[in-house]
């Protein structure tokens, strides 16, 4: 099948799929990992990466398919049988125990001890080596987990893999919460690993950083193998994103018509400010008009946002919407003021999970809905009806628990929290993260269409693509500052970037 | 949908995935919605019945002894439903007991029964609710605004509750000098203890509260997602302070019940009393960490333990032996409670990695 050079591949999946509760994660997967190579897999959020990681770290059962490991079929029935294998995952949320030293969390679960009483200094010392292999010598093992940045708490990660007879290094977007200096590190840790020939699957969406680290990709598509083993350096970057999204990805933004020029502004910013993230930063945002901060991930847009809605308490400067000036640091006066969030995270900030769509539809407005404090629940449930119709909102059922719905799905229900309750002003942080590549579209029309109702709109999203197909105007941010304020239309991704990297070289 | 804003028309695998989620037969989501847990309680408590009346016949199977079980459970079930309301907004409150002591001591000194006498026996009422409210706003202030834990800073006030208690009255009892309040308390309407009467009525006006309120849903709101709640707008600090201040307002009116009942103030007045009211609560289905809370359950968990107590005295069984299957029922009722948590979490951690 392959090359005769070709060494003997370490990891094999074939077709595997996989269903949850009547829904097909995996339909057919394809993975081939050879030794010491870096393997990316790519694909959009809801492909199913996540559940392929899974499977092959012992979390899930593959219900079809075959995965071999050295050439002999396997099954992995635990996250214990992989690491026993030589598998390990490094998850996106990092599983270190902040209480505990860089030492103790590398052998968490199989420390060094005899009758229970630990060899410290051993540890410590066997830790430091790792750490070394690993070029990060001069992180103390003895040092406090939790004092860490989230880029070492990373290598205590890979160290507690390298820890354990390790031949295979699953890394779940490990560039997610690195700023990009971190990123390069990481990268030079990869190829350390690489070079002690340890396999490393790495998982990514982000094209421009697996061209840097990958050796061969994969792609996974609706829970489909759509490419298997291609060559990093010999497939062109469009080919991937057709691959990855079945489609060119221009087509996904609709066209908005230009903001009349005699547009009320609706929010106005002046020289906000708040002590040790950003400084300075002063626009305006028209009724119409959609607003996208660009920046990458640390460069403070969702600080901004928040210190707009008052989560934060701005340290000086002026927020007014239809020319009120908001009292600094009060949500219930911004909200009233008619500005509404839809905060990063949708599920720890935005939603009661375990309440019904209706509920979480009015909680932002349910004094509209009682009379003398007592509510009236069918006068909700028909408010949140009318939006689950108006948003296509599925499924359309009020008293479905939040939890139950898609990425999506959960999008819109925040979408018609503010609709119900009637704001002028709408802030949407990340709203797509976690949200599949076709229900995107749709969320970003739907933002288009709220916009030419009238709506003023502030769009951040660490996709930089994102926000120049969504918005009207873009401010680059970097590090709290603006760095441009400019239409949407004059800049590219390159461009952007090019400002930042400008802007942190400043 | 606008389709000319949108040149994309695919099907959204979004939206098909969600039709499939489970939807299991009407009897098991009956039995794993909220009316489904009160059939568990329900059923718990007519077990103990049939223990009680296989044990003690007549004796536990007479008005009279309905009326007794009910009497017990009065203040506990007055108490525990200002507590659902913390719980269920994620909080705890371990001071109820000790409030409640100097509540019963504060409204039964020489002054106020004085004050009392010479205007009407409402003052005492007053006092003690004041009493409890004061305590509750302290609590509520400690925990919102001060940000202590709510257990560290209830567990001071139920230490310091209970040595001013001590402090106020000399360690001595009080007694109730107060015709008026006297008789009062111990009238029967419509042949039912007013005790009891009173537990109905906070009942009543707690589930109302709770269920068909702006401020039951933000209390639920806030117990399932704080943060969440706190970015929709909900003030979510001052509403913290009500849901102590509710709580101590519970406790003085149970202060009030144990004046009447006992006819004295003490400082030793509802010793214990928390551990009682949470095992309560908890039996009845709140969920300690917030996000789900049930006055109806509380009301079978106070009856659920009152009945207990009932058929083991009547059977002349140790108080040692009541506490030992105190404590199994409550271990086994969060076991329960867990088991549903957990299957809350399964569906979660299944659901999952298909959105992701």
């Amino acid at each position: 099948m392959f090359e005769e050079d070709q060494p003997k591949p370490l990891l094999e999946v074939r077709g595997i799929t996989k269903q949850f509760a009547g829904v097909q994660a995996l339909k057919g997967v394809d993975l081939q990992v050879l030794p010491g190579e870096v393997h990316c897999v790519m694909g959009q959020n809801g492909a199913g990466k996540s559940t392929l990681i899974k499977t092959l770290s012992g979390v899930h059962q593959p219900d079809g398919g075959e995965i071999r490991w050295e050439g002999e079929p396997i099954s992995i029935p635990s996250p214990t049988a992989a690491l026993d294998l030589g598998i390990a995952t490094m998850y996106q949320e990092l599983d270190v125990v902040d209480g505990l030293s860089v030492a103790e969390n590398i052998f968490l679960g199989h420390e060094r001890a005899s009758g229970g009483v630990l060899h410290v200094k051993k540890t410590n010392a066997i830790a430091r080596n790792l750490l070394k292999r690993l070029g990060h010598g001069s992180l103390s093992p003895s040092t406090e987990v939790g004092t860490l940045s989230a880029a070492n708490k990373q290598i205590v990660s890979m160290a507690r893999a390298l820890s354990r007879d390790i031949k295979l290094i699953i890394m779940d977007e490990p560039s997610a919460i690195l700023d990009s200096g971190e990123v390069a590190n990481l990268f030079r840790v990869v190829r350390e690993l690489t070079a002690q020939g340890i396999a490393v699957v790495y998982i990514s969406h982000r094209l421009e950083e697996i061209r840097q680290i990958g050796d061969r990709i994969s792609v996974i598509k609706d829970g489909r193998s759509t490419a298997s083993g291609l060559s990093v350096t010999d497939t062109p970057k469009a080919e991937l994103i057709r691959r990855m999204t079945g489609r060119d990805v221009e087509n996904v933004f609709p066209e908005g018509q230009p903001v009349a020029s005699d547009a009320p502004v609706v929010l106005e910013v002046d020289n906000l400010e708040l002590d040790g993230h950003f400084e300075n930063v002063s626009f305006t945002v028209r009724a119409g008009e959609i607003v996208g901060f660009a920046g990458l991930v640390g460069s403070k847009r969702s600080e901004i946002l928040e210190t707009i809605y008052g989560a934060r308490k701005s340290s000086s400067g002026k927020v007014s919407v239809n020319g009120k000036l908001l009292k600094p640091g009060s949500i219930p006066a911004a909200v009233n003021a008619g500005i509404g969030l839809s905060p990063e995270e949708r599920k720890s900030q935005g939603l009661i999970l375990d309440e019904p769509i209706f509920k979480n539809v009015t909680l932002s407005s349910f004094e509209r809905f009682a009379r003398a404090g007592s509510l009236n629940e069918r006068a909700e449930r028909d408010a949140a009806r009318e939006q689950i119709a108006a948003l296509e909102l599925r499924p359309a059922d009020p008293d479905r628990p939040a939890r139950t719905l898609s990425g999506g799905n959960q999008q819109k229900i925040l979408l018609a929290r503010w609709l119900v309750h009637g704001t002028s002003v709408l802030l949407l942080d990340e709203p797509t993260r976690g949200v599949d590549v076709g229900a995107r579209a749709e969320i970003y029309a739907l933002i288009r269409r709220l916009a030419t109702a009238g709506t003023a709109i502030i769009v951040v999203s660490s996709e930089i693509e994102e926000v120049l197909g969504l918005a009207d105007n873009v401010l680059v941010i970097d590090d709290g500052r603006v760095l441009t304020h400019t239409k949407a239309s004059d800049l590219d991704e390159h461009g952007v970037l090019d400002l930042v990297m400008k802007g942190s070289a400043a | 949908m606008s389709e000319q804003n949108t040149k994309v028309a695919e099907p959204r695998p979004d939206a098909t995935a969600d039709h499939s989620a489970p939807r299991a037969n009407p009897v098991q989501n009956f039995l794993r919605g909220p009316a489904g847990r009160n059939v568990g309680l329900v059923i718990a408590l007519a077990l103990l019945f049939v223990v009680g009346a296989a044990t003690s016949g007549d004796r536990f199977l007479n008005p009279e002894n309905m009326l007794t079980i009910l009497r017990y459970a009065s203040i506990i079930g007055v108490v525990s439903v200002g507590v659902t309301f913390v719980i269920t907004a994620g909080g705890i409150d371990l001071s109820v007991g000790s409030v409640l002591g100097l509540t019963s001591v504060v409204a039964s000194l020489t002054s106020v029964q004085l004050a009392a006498t010479q205007s009407s026996w409402i003052l005492m009422v007053i006092v003690a609710l004041a009493v409890g409210a004061f305590a509750g706003l302290v609590n509520g202030l400690v925990v919102a605004y001060g940000n202590v834990v709510s257990f560290i800073a209830t567990l001071a006030m139920l230490v310091g509750a209970r040595g001013l208690a001590e402090l106020i009255s000399g360690r001595s009892t009080q007694i109730v000098t107060n015709r008026d309040f006297s008789q009062i308390m111990r009238s029967d309407v419509l042949g039912i203890p007013i005790l009891v009467w009173i537990f109905v009525i906070v009942a009543v006006a707690g589930w109302f509260l709770l269920n068909r309120t702006t401020f039951g849903r933000r209390t639920i709101a806030i117990g399932g997602n704080l943060e969440a709640a706190r970015l929709a707008g909900i003030k979510v600090k001052r509403h913290q302070v009500y849901l102590y201040v509710l709580a101590g307002l519970t406790a003085g009116i149970g202060g009030v019940m144990m004046l009447g009942r006992t006819t004295a103030g003490t400082s030793t007045h509802g010793l214990l009393l928390e551990l009682e009211v949470i095992a309560a609560v908890v039996v009845g289905g709140t969920l300690l960490i917030g996000g789900r809370g049930t006055i109806m359950g509380t009301v079978l968990g106070v009856l659920i333990f009152s009945t207990l107590v009932n058929v083991f005295t009547q059977n002349n069984l140790d108080t040692s032996i009541q506490a030992l299957v105190r404590g199994l029922i409550l271990v086994v009722a969060v076991l329960l409670q867990q088991r549903f948590a957990n299957r809350g979490k399964t569906r979660r951690a299944k659901a999952k990695p298909v959105k992701v």
